[in-house]
């Protein structure tokens, strides 16, 4: 088990293995996520890193080969467990994809949306949350007079800000972020790596990238992937200047291994 | 992990520009150790002219220390270097800065060789100093030869040298203590000795602080200001 001590956990998980059919994606991962903190996951494509992302909110149950064996823990319980409310489990945990897909529908309604699913009607309370998720989100003052124009109106990276204010209007615990800033130009990638920045105070964030100095930018652990398996886990500093496995000293710098 | 390499890379250039980032190092100790070598002869033999040498090649070690410089940034700059590719730039940053400066000393024990040729000289002909001159140019080789061929162990057996020339540096300090109480006309020679023997002692400084940027480079651990096992 790859963890640290002193960081109390936001996920755990034991001995994961994951088959896609007949191909296996995922061997014996343990590792423990700490709380309130950004861990990236890298590793060259193929690796299994989004595929464990998923796993932490059950999107691969979507697929229909998929296989899971092992567990994963959230707030002491197995996610996979069959008692569990996979929606209640979406809720808590909250996801943002490469490509920002906001809803075709205003901006005010992206973020009110998950609310009103929840069948909250009150004009005030969904104003205050509208307004204080896109602050969290650091979009409030770009768009706070065109609040009825359409969500895909915006810019790329406004879209993808907006994706995030409307997952953390539900105020999940955990974030997941899956190459977040790959489709973005440099200037709306810091503001979602500032973004990422603040919001680790609230809540746990992990974030999958291929953009290695981005990893090394925003997260305080970070994970090296390979062929589905975790081969090194440990605090960002370390990782970028002194790593322990050979594979991650080749994968970092740039090597063929 | 216990690795240092500059190839390998998906790049070729970057090989080549590590490669040549840290074979500019290596001419320029090179050069450095060539000032080293002439400015203690010139102090042995009081040749002015050999000391004279060794002024003119500082502006080839300095033009080199700044094209260093100048590689490692653009390096930084433009590569992001990680991991052992990372802490071969800091290395070199700052092994370049300590190379320089032994060869700053270099310099001033040519002048001081210039000046000692003036004075009557002593029967041993400064041979005590000369002994210890010796004994940091080794030094100072050894480590560059170190980083040359990544020998940690060689590195550490340079650091484990400098307490033997601090032990040589106070024997000199004390016998020259001792000329200037007995005769007051050799205050003059000896404080240019003392001056001298400072200026080695500094050097063999150098070439430990250059061998502790080695194994940082080739350990990942900085030794500085801790004990060594």
């Amino acid at each position: 088990m790859m963890k640290f001590n002193q960081e109390k956990p936001a996920i755990t998980v034991h001995d994961l293995n994951l088959h896609y059919a007949d191909k296996q994606a995922l061997r014996n991962i343990s590792l423990q996520i700490p709380e309130k903190k950004v861990t990236s996951f890298i590793g060259p494509s193929g690796c299994g890193k989004s595929t464990l992302l998923r796993c932490f909110n059950r999107m691969n149950d979507l697929i229909d080969c998929c296989q899971v064996r092992g567990e994963i823990l959230i707030d002491e319980q197995n996610i996979y467990h069959k008692s569990v409310n996979v929606a209640d489990l979406r809720r808590k945990v909250g996801m943002v994809f490469q490509q920002p897909n906001p809803f075709p529908k205003s901006i005010y309604e992206n973020v009110a949306y998950a609310l009103r699913l929840q069948g909250i009607r009150n004009r005030l309370i969904l104003d205050e949350v509208v307004e204080k998720s896109l602050r969290s989100a650091a979009l409030w003052n770009e768009v706070k007079d065109q609040l009825d124009a359409n969500a895909l109106s915006l810019s790329g990276g406004q879209q993808q800000r907006l994706v995030i204010a409307r997952a953390i209007a539900i105020e999940p615990e955990i974030l997941l972020l899956d190459e977040p800033a790959s489709a973005l130009d440099p200037i709306s990638t810091l503001k979602i790596e500032e973004l990422i920045y603040e919001l680790k105070q609230t809540y746990s964030i992990i974030i999958v990238t291929h953009n290695m100095q981005q990893a090394g930018r925003v997260s305080d652990y970070t994970a090296f992937m390979h062929m589905g398996e975790l081969i090194e886990f440990s605090d960002t500093s370390t990782l970028f200047t002194n790593p322990q496995e050979r594979q991650t000293e080749d994968y970092i710098t740039g090597r063929y291994g | 992990m216990e690795n240092f390499r500059t190839g390998k890379h998906i790049s070729q250039q970057y090989n080549d520009e590590l490669e040549e980032v840290k074979n500019h190092l290596l001419s320029m100790g090179g050069l450095v150790e060539q000032q080293l070598e002439n400015a203690s002869r010139a102090l042995l033999e009081g040749d002015v002219k050999l000391a004279h040498e060794v002024y003119k090649e500082g502006s080839r070690v300095n033009a080199l220390e700044k094209l260093i410089d100048e590689k490692s940034a653009q390096c930084l700059a433009r590569r992001q270097p990680a991991a052992g590719d990372l802490r071969l730039i800091v290395t070199v940053i700052k092994a370049v800065s300590d190379i320089e400066r032994v060869g700053d000393q270099a310099e001033r024990l040519a002048r001081f060789a210039t000046q000692l040729a003036e004075h009557p000289r002593p029967k041993n002909n400064y041979h005590e100093v000369y002994q210890l001159a010796r004994h940091v140019q080794q030094m100072f080789h050894d480590a560059l030869d170190a980083f040359a061929r990544v020998d940690e162990k060689l590195a550490l057996s340079v650091i484990k040298e400098d307490d033997n020339v601090d032990y040589e540096y106070e024997a000199i300090m004390r016998q020259h203590i001792t000329y200037m109480m007995e005769d007051p006309r050799s205050i003059n020679s000896s404080l240019d000795v003392l001056w001298t023997i400072r200026a080695l002692e500094r050097v063999g400084d150098h070439a430990c602080s250059i061998c502790e940027y080695l194994i940082y480079l080739v350990k990942g651990q900085d030794i500085r200001h801790s004990e060594i096992e």
